[in-house]
């Protein structure tokens, strides 16, 4: 046994699908050795009532994020597009099924 | 940079928007965030002390299969909450280093021994109900990955506090000595129940700071009012009374007066000196270094497996 107690186990993100015909949906994160590992505890930690009927592991390091500070550049764009919205267009009420 | 980060943290918080991790913050903010939701996550880890003891001396095989639930649930909660930790920039194994080394604290109920199985559902009567009391308001706590995880124990936590009222309706329907075994634990957890919701307003020197933040949502005064409201009426019904005889309703309140709080005994077992500190914390510390080769192990394992994918 060595010294140093360490806690080295990488950081996985856990994505659970609550049910079928449902996307999957980040829970939270844990650590563990490797992938077969993360999956076994996700089902212990994320799912011990039924929680879900399928879970994702993805490596923490391994997930690309848009941060806080290229917000504007990534997402603005999209807020002076107001026609890609269907309310932008007026139709008279008279007209059935649109 | 800091400027702009200053200004929408601001906005978020006055929003009653969440702040989430990659967000800018202000030092304080997340020192606090990575001491409150690192003492939290110990509290639980400690937390499954008391009542692990019971699991083997549980009455019945359904009370051991509810009573092992339940101390899932702690290692459960403990591990949601170093996640919520960890997006702040904590490491969780630091974060045990800290715990062992007693540089950081958990909530003192749990240096309380549990004498009897009356404790058991004690604990889950009058220290959930306590804990749930606080952490229902975290559920909107500003910090997102904190407020999230609080949800998630909150709804289980119910669980919790059911099993030890239905287990203490089961003992109050027994014996003379079986009920006279619920009030001894009643007695003795009903004051350190009140003392979890720390020191009294006047004197929480922190409160201002998170309440301003959004972490906090109630000062401690408050919410320990509002268990002792809670709590008059269940003890009631289970045919059990507290040890306070300043406890009475006050109309003109709308609440029920309770006695002074002995804060010495709090202060004595923060500081290290109440019945069970060195105990906890030991156990903690052999599981830990008992584990590290189990940890280790597994790494050479999961190392090996993708050395020979590789080849």
């Amino acid at each position: 046994m060595t010294e140093e107690i360490k806690h080295e186990w990488p950081l996985f993100e856990v994505f659970v699908r609550a049910k079928r015909g449902l996307n999957h949906v980040h829970v939270g994160s844990l650590r563990a050795a490797d992938h077969q590992m993360a999956l076994h505890h996700a089902r212990d930690l994320y799912t011990r009532r039924n929680e879900g009927v399928s879970i994702w592991v993805v490596r923490s390091d391994d997930v690309a994020a848009s941060g806080p500070d290229s917000k504007d550049a990534f997402f603005a764009p999209s807020g002076d597009k107001v026609y890609r919205h269907p309310t932008y267009y007026s139709i008279p009420d008279s007209v059935p099924h649109i | 940079m800091t400027d702009l980060g200053e200004k929408t943290f601001a906005e978020t918080i006055a929003k009653d928007q969440r702040v989430e991790p990659r967000d800018w913050m202000p030092d304080g903010y997340r020192r606090t965030m990575i001491r409150q939701i690192a003492q939290h996550a110990h509290s639980e880890i400690i937390g499954m002390q008391p009542e692990g003891e019971w699991i083997t001396r549980a009455p019945s095989l359904r009370r051991k299969a509810i009573l092992l639930a339940k101390v899932q649930d702690e290692a459960g909660h403990g591990l949601y909450l170093y996640s919520a930790a960890e997006t702040l920039g904590a490491d969780r194994g630091d974060l045990t280093r800290r715990l062992i080394e007693g540089r950081q604290k958990y909530s003192s109920i749990f240096n309380y021994p549990t004498l009897t199985f009356a404790d058991v559902g004690v604990i889950g009567w009058l220290v959930d109900g306590a804990a749930i009391c606080n952490q229902v308001p975290l559920c909107r706590s500003s910090f997102g990955p904190y407020a999230r995880a609080m949800i998630r124990i909150c709804k289980e936590e119910s669980f919790h506090q059911r099993q030890g009222y239905e287990l203490l309706m089961t003992m109050m329907g027994g014996t003379q000595a079986q009920r006279e075994m619920v009030q001894d634990a009643v007695n003795r957890w009903w004051w350190p129940s009140l003392m979890m919701f720390g020191p009294p307003d006047d004197r929480s020197p922190n409160s201002a700071q998170s309440m301003a933040w959004k972490i906090k949502r109630h000062t401690n005064d408050e919410l320990r009012q509002r268990y002792v409201d809670m709590s008059v009426p269940q003890a009631e019904a289970l045919g059990v009374t507290f040890p306070d005889p300043d406890l009475r309703w006050n109309a003109d309140r709308g609440h029920w007066d309770f006695g002074a709080i002995d804060w010495s005994e709090l202060q004595r077992i923060i500081s290290g000196d109440g019945p069970c500190n060195a105990l906890r914390i030991s156990n903690r510390r052999r599981a830990d270094s008992e584990g590290a080769w189990v940890r280790e192990a597994a790494a050479a394992h999961a190392a090996r497996r993708q050395e020979v994918k590789a080849q």
